[in-house]
């Protein structure tokens, strides 16, 4: 079939404007000399420095860091647990527990914000670095059990017997043979739940406490008083590490892609 | 022996219950009960089984929004697959590796911070803004163009946001089309309209019902975003509900909105369901 190569071509550089021009602007702007984004004036490496001495924005950057690895490491560990679990074993209300898992996927994250905000306070759980935790945990889980399903349901059950066969404890098939072959999945899911973590506002508004808090919620205080330019240096810094290591994901993807044709 | 593997089932089930029970089911529990109760202007509630709250709903006032609010989630998500749709195409007809790059970069944007992102639309779209500045200086308007603190902005502001909801699933089920079928389509001489209604889009709508609904429901609750680019004249949902649960402290009215708009989306996955679509997919972003 024939496509038109022009008009795809103007159709993926109009979606790749639209998608980098706000953050090309903002890259722009870390380098400016005014204080005001909104000429550039000239040329100045000057934010990178007041970044450093940036208490508030720095941490806030250490909260979002320490609540997104946390919450990541633990709604890993149970999502992979959970998914097994319930591919593994019945029981009672099952199928009750598997409809609720995908509650969080699909309600406005509103509302599951303002839900365990009541729960904490009628737990008289003190708003603070663990509640914002337990409530990233909270939405991340469901997203690592759907990832890690996906890889469970291709996986060859004679792999589980064999071990079994062989002498095998049910653990020790478990560790061996069972999360090694999850990776890809499990991998996907940390990545999806790390990824949820850094980058949400509503659940953390309504969970964090006075002194946690998380990047996204000290910019969107920032937003109404006056963004300063430091910012755009972070997120330049940050920017540039994403890039290096999808980077690096990428050609480690490509070059499978390549070796895949070879075969 | 036997009570070993017991052991081992209840310690690997035991993380799952606990969970669901104590972070989803008891949580929605608490604001349906409360949906019930009545608040007694002191920010507390009174514990009683009442109608009250939804009847409320129908105040004009609370109408008025609960309409604003879908209008700019569906404008939203119809932009987003106006936009997705010839963009997966047309990264469906390139060569894998390239393929890999450009979703690949259609994820980058979205790995940085969402509210920041939303600064960079204010630096480019306000009155002083980079675009307007552009099109004085150029003399192409005399005026600056009004592109935020109005609903324009709140539209590009979503649709920024939620766009590679739509794009994911729309590209992996595109990529799943065999390419047989669209040479077939063609060598029978249909012209790519007829290809694209009759074969591209019925093979992709699970994809593509599947992203309107990662768009819709997150539209619908984005308050910051109005916030940011609506200039705190317009409300959403998502504005109403933070609204009573924090400032006007009327839990049991905020709590009654929200279960409207559980009701509604739950709705929409028995549509989605009914038609055949997998709640698996749902989670695949």
């Amino acid at each position: 079939m024939k496509h038109n190569k022009k008009l795809d071509n103007f159709c993926l550089i109009l979606v790749m404007i639209f998608l980098f021009l706000p953050i090309f602007v903002l890259i722009l702007f870390s380098f400016n000399t005014s204080r005001l984004n909104i000429v550039f004036e000239g040329f100045t490496f000057h934010w990178y420095k007041d970044l450093f001495s940036n208490r508030m924005l720095l941490d806030s950057l250490g909260n979002t860091l320490i609540v997104a690895v946390i919450s990541t490491l633990i709604s890993t560990i149970v999502g992979t647990i959970s998914a097994y679990a319930l591919k593994k074993y019945d029981f009672p209300f099952k199928n009750f527990i598997n409809e609720l898992l995908y509650i969080p996927v699909v309600i406005p994250e509103i509302v599951l914000g303002i839900s365990l905000l009541c729960i904490y306070t009628v737990l008289k759980f003190e708003l603070g670095m663990m509640t914002l935790i337990l409530s990233h945990i909270s939405f991340s889980i469901p997203f690592v059990i759907i990832s890690v399903r996906s890889v469970l349901e291709q996986m060859d059950p004679n792999l589980e017997q064999a071990a079994s066969d062989l002498g095998a404890s049910k653990l020790k098939t478990f560790f061996y043979i069972v999360i090694p072959s999850l990776m890809p999945g499990i991998f996907s899911g940390a990545q999806l739940a790390f990824t949820l973590s850094l980058d949400d506002v509503v659940i953390s508004y309504f969970t964090a406490g006075p002194d946690s808090n998380t990047l996204p919620l000290q910019i969107y205080s920032m937003i109404k008083t006056g963004v300063t330019p430091d910012v755009n240096a972070l997120i330049t810094i940050m920017l540039l590490i994403i890039f290096l290591v999808l980077c690096v994901s990428m050609v480690i993807n490509i070059r499978n892609l390549n070796k895949g044709e070879l075969k | 022996m036997a009570s070993k593997k017991r052991i081992i089932k209840v310690v690997f089930l035991l993380p799952v219950i606990v969970y669901s029970i104590f972070l989803i089911f008891l949580p929605l529990l608490y604001i349906f009960t409360i949906s019930f109760y009545k608040s007694d202007s002191y920010g507390g509630m009174i514990h009683t089984i009442t109608f009250e709250n939804y009847w409320e709903l129908f105040d004009a006032v609370y109408v008025k929004i609960f309409l604003q609010s879908f209008i700019i989630a569906i404008i939203t998500t119809i932009i987003c697959v106006l936009i997705a749709y010839p963009f997966v195409l047309a990264v469906s007809h390139k060569k894998k590796q390239t393929q890999q790059v450009l979703m690949t970069m259609v994820m980058v944007p979205f790995l940085t911070n969402s509210l920041i992102r939303m600064y960079g639309w204010i630096v480019l779209l306000r009155k002083s803004g980079i675009i307007n500045s552009l099109l004085t200086g150029l003399s192409i308007i005399d005026e600056p163009l009004p592109l935020m603190y109005n609903n324009l902005g709140i539209v590009i502001g979503m649709v920024y946001t939620l766009l590679p909801f739509m794009i994911l699933p729309l590209y992996s089920s595109v990529s799943t089309i065999e390419n047989s079928l669209l040479e077939a389509s063609s060598d029978l001489g249909a012209n790519k309209i007829k290809t694209f209604f009759h074969i591209i889009l019925p093979q992709t709508f699970p994809g593509l019902f599947n992203g309107a609904l990662m768009v819709f429901t997150p539209a619908l609750g984005y308050f910051f975003i109005v916030d940011i680019l609506g200039g705190g004249k317009i409300m959403i949902l998502g504005n109403l509900i933070k609204n009573q649960f924090l400032t006007a402290r009327n839990w049991p009215l905020g709590a009654a909105i929200s279960v409207t708009i559980l009701l509604i989306i739950t709705i929409v996955i028995l549509v989605y369901r009914k038609l055949g679509g997998k709640m698996d997919d749902l989670g695949g972003v």
